[in-house]
């Protein structure tokens, strides 16, 4: 059984995929735009995911109050996410549903009402989500980490913005922002479920058309320039548990070596998992496990890679063993990080990490909410075909390759370390 | 277009069969995936702990993959990842739990450790002090999250005296009682084949999935595997209580302000649910979302929920909070409940509530883990394999005054709970 797939892009620019599946009566519907916290400039940062969160407050067509219970009256799913490189919404529906799904997309695409009052209270519950993040060690830490990799290149701050900007920012800050980027020529669509390609391409052209082409804006990128020695930090807060976060220079998605560092990324602290609704597996066998947690200078170490647009970070993350000294923990991440430079790593390890990949790409294929959101994804940082040659491109990684980005990118002098230093006890 | 009501599970795609040892088997096929899902129940929860030993059955549970007599910790756990599986487990307070999940074609082999781990796991000592140093900073972690102990400190007073009040993962003293002879004792009298539910979803015919339980665990067999205890009445609140738990340091506050709900066997358990889904869940939140969040910018999140189980289940609103907000938002959601008692919903409430549940139904059947659980939940509480073809029926059987007379039931506003953890 082979899936229809249909690609194309509408006279206003808005590239469309569609994917049939007719596996369940379900519709998935997905918009992406070219936007995300890079986009942003010192002052207002955090206004791309305000913006997200703008578009929940009602057009004249679907007001604030009747949009979200339009959805939920149908027995759809729907939310939105904002990253770094892009803003995504989604809809799943009843197949028979997913006509309002689309009508409400094309109508937010132009005419959100952005009004003041909203955005007044909208400010105060962003200001409660960015403290939630707060009360998180790994944040405070993870925002650390990141502000000191990238000084240059707008990559530097939070999705959620700085605290600053997220009491100063202004009603037609946000506005413009949602003009600038919320356009169909800077817009992907990508819809998979049970329905019909050509019917549902011709129902996207009537309701996307007839939307202003727009302006496709060249992204924001200062290119981080090399560093050139380790930068260590570190960041006090409540409790009683240690971390550390190590983070190293990652390459962009669309580039070669981004492959043979999957494999590492793999055998060193388990495989990342790119699904975003479908979990990963645990990583008790990678050498990190084995050199960290087993030998108890961490209760816990997780790796992180993640696919982007511009060079950005690999981090590992350490929960320190309770009767280690950070220090300690380290040195041994150290050790192992040297061995794969060192040393090649073996074919079985590299069979193993295809194998691993080829499962976690099966479970993601058990629903069609993630199946549609692999189809845009892919398109915010390379193509679709990125994802459907992953795992060729994989199985060419040989044990040169992996040594040589293991020399390449994980470099001490590139590197920054981070220690959450637990204040209970201290004070 | 594919089917709406023959897509979800019924009499006719569901296998279900009852091993000679007490094992159910529940099974039912996707082919769109090339991988399978295993998830199921025993009776070893933590109903069982002993007080000063609290934690016992989720250290237990944890500690069945630190070896076996055919394998140490090391070699289940490259089985396992070398080939892309994973397997984990879980305590509740009746029952544990296990989901695993594999290729298809390494189907056997999960069956496989997870027999060895239910039926001849060797406790080794090393590997439980690693264990009990991970268990001891998982509870440092969560005395400094303020969601968790809003949480606790609610159970612990609605649930006053009951089995229930008791967080499953213990207290750091209670773990540090807990011996290896502890685990092997209650491994032995609390671990067997009765009561134990497995559920095979996913790229294999439910005939062959069930072969393979069959194969892997139908020759197990446990004497004296002890009943699960009676639970003792609830003693229900006399008055309001409020506390406040302080957590150092923080920027936010979580609150969870609410009562006692029903039993899932309970008449009241479907228009609780649908009268909670109007109070704290349709579209951003419901009424609760509305007031707090929407109206009035206080919370990023704010909901409620109804929690019912085998036994007396919960109705609570949580909300995450500026801490100088505590009190605003506090009587914003008391106001709620008292509006929700006094004047019940809406005809329109109840339509979009009820088109939401019928609507979604499909969707959260949609994954293997998604067909895993509705199978457990259907076993569990005895529902009929119809019972999702049924939904329907069921949902809109319930009436705007059954939703006001099982929330009057359930919630005074004069008796609540109210728990914060914050600065």
């Amino acid at each position: 059984m082979k899936d229809v797939l249909i690609q194309t892009t509408l006279s206003n620019g808005l590239k469309v995929l569609l994917k049939e599946i007719h596996t369940a009566p379900i519709i998935s519907s997905w918009l992406w735009y070219r936007v995300g916290s890079r986009d942003e400039v010192p002052g207002q940062t955090g206004v791309s995911h305000w913006v997200e969160h703008m578009q929940f407050k009602g057009t004249e067509q679907f007001p604030a109050n009747m949009l979200d219970k339009a959805i939920s009256r149908e027995g759809g799913t729907w939310n939105a996410f904002t990253y770094i490189d892009w803003t995504a919404y989604f809809e799943t529906m009843p197949a028979d549903k997913i006509d309002l799904a689309l009508r409400l997309e094309a109508d937010r695409m132009l005419n959100s009402r952005f009004d003041p009052e909203e955005v007044a209270s909208e400010r105060t519950v962003i200001i409660s989500e960015r403290e939630g993040h707060e009360n998180e060690p790994l944040f405070v830490l993870g925002e650390a980490v990141q502000q000191t990799a990238f000084r240059v290149h707008s990559y530097h701050h939070e999705v959620i913005g700085d605290m600053a900007d997220l009491r100063a920012m202004t009603r037609d800050d946000l506005f413009n922002h949602y003009r600038k980027f919320y356009a169909p020529a800077n817009a992907i669509m990508a819809v998979a479920g049970d329905f019909d390609a050509q019917s549902m391409l011709a129902l996207i052209r009537e309701l996307f058309e007839p939307v202003p082409a727009g302006s496709n804006p060249a992204r924001l990128a200062r290119p981080e320039p090399p560093q050139t020695g380790e930068v260590r930090l570190t960041v006090e807060g409540p409790g009683a548990t240690s971390y550390i976060q190590v983070c190293y220079r990652f390459p962009p998605a669309s580039h070669p070596d981004f492959f043979p560092l999957a494999v590492l990324d793999s055998l060193l602290a388990g495989p990342s998992n790119l699904n975003m609704f479908s979990g990963g597996i645990s990583n008790k066998t990678s050498r990190l496990y084995r050199a960290l947690v087993d030998k108890e200078y961490a209760v816990s170490v997780h790796g992180g890679a993640q696919a982007t647009i511009d060079p950005f970070m690999y981090t590992i993350t350490m929960t320190i063993h309770p009767k280690r000294h950070p220090e300690e923990a380290l040195a041994a991440l150290d050790r192992e990080i040297q061995r794969v430079r060192d040393e090649k790593v073996t074919r079985e390890e590299i069979r193993r990490a295809i194998k691993q990949a080829r499962a976690l790409f099966a479970y993601g294929t058990d629903n069609i909410t993630n199946q549609a959101f692999w189809l845009g994804y892919a398109e915010m940082f390379a193509d679709y075909s990125w994802f459907q040659t992953y795992l060729d491109k994989l199985a060419a990684v040989t044990a040169k390759d992996v040594q040589r980005v293991a020399n390449e990118y994980f470099k001490p002098q590139s590197r920054v370390v981070g220690t959450y230093v637990p204040l209970e006890g201290k004070t | 277009m594919a089917d709406k009501q023959n897509s979800l599970p019924g009499p006719d795609d569901i296998y279900r069969e009852v091993l000679p040892n007490g094992i159910t088997v529940l099974a039912r096929s996707n082919f769109n995936s090339p991988s399978v899902v295993v998830s199921g129940y025993f009776e070893a929860g933590a109903l069982f702990d002993p007080d000063e030993k609290l934690g016992l059955a989720e250290y237990t549970a944890a500690s069945l993959l630190r070896g076996t007599i055919n394998r140490t910790f090391d070699e289940i756990y490259a089985a396992l990842e070398s080939v892309g599986a994973s397997l984990g487990f879980n305590t509740g307070v009746h029952k544990s739990g296990f989901n695993g999940r594999s290729l298809v074609e390494d189907l056997p082999l999960l069956l496989e450790l997870l027999s060895e781990a239910l039926t001849m796991p060797t406790f080794p000592k090393a590997e439980l002090e690693k264990l009990r140093a991970q268990l001891l900073t998982s509870l440092a972690i969560r005395a400094e999250d303020t969601a968790d102990m809003a949480s606790m400190v609610f159970d612990q007073i609605l649930f006053k005296g009951h089995p229930y009040s008791r967080p499953e993962d213990g207290y750091p003293e209670t773990i540090q009682n807990i011996k290896r002879s502890d685990l092997v004792k209650f491994h032995r009298e609390h671990y067997g084949p009765r009561g134990l539910v497995i559920a095979i979803i996913g790229a294999v015919k439910p005939e062959e999935a069930a072969k393979q339980v069959r194969h892997a665990l139908g020759g197990w067999q446990v004497k004296n595997q002890k009943e699960t205890p009676e639970l003792p009445p609830l003693k229900s609140l006399k008055k309001a209580v409020s506390k406040h738990h302080r957590v150092a340091g923080k920027s936010q506050s979580d609150l969870v302000i609410g009562t006692n709900g029903p039993m899932r066997r309970d008449p009241e358990f479907m228009p609780a649910l649908i009268g909670n889904n109007i109070l704290g869940q349709f579209g951003m939140m419901g009424r609760i979302g509305d007031v707090v969040r929407e109206k009035s910018g206080l919370a990023y999140y704010a909901y409620s929920s109804v929690n019912a189980g085998l036994g007396p289940g919960s109705w609570e609103v949580s909300a995450g909070v500026s801490p100088q907000n505590v009190k605003k938002a506090s009587g914003l959601i008391v106001d709620e409940l008292k509006r929700f008692v006094q004047e019940g919903v809406t005809a329109e409430e109840l339509a979009d509530t009820k088109a939401n549940f019928i609507g979604r139904l499909p969707i959260s059947l949609e994954s293997n883990g998604g067909v895993a659980n509705a199978l457990l939940n259907i076993e569990r509480h005895n529902l009929g394999l119809d019972y999702y073809r049924r939904y329907e029926g069921l949902v809109n059987g319930v009436g705007a005054e059954e939703v006001l007379t099982t929330a009057r039931k359930f919630i005074d506003p004069d008796k609540l709970v109210i728990a914060v953890a914050g600065p």
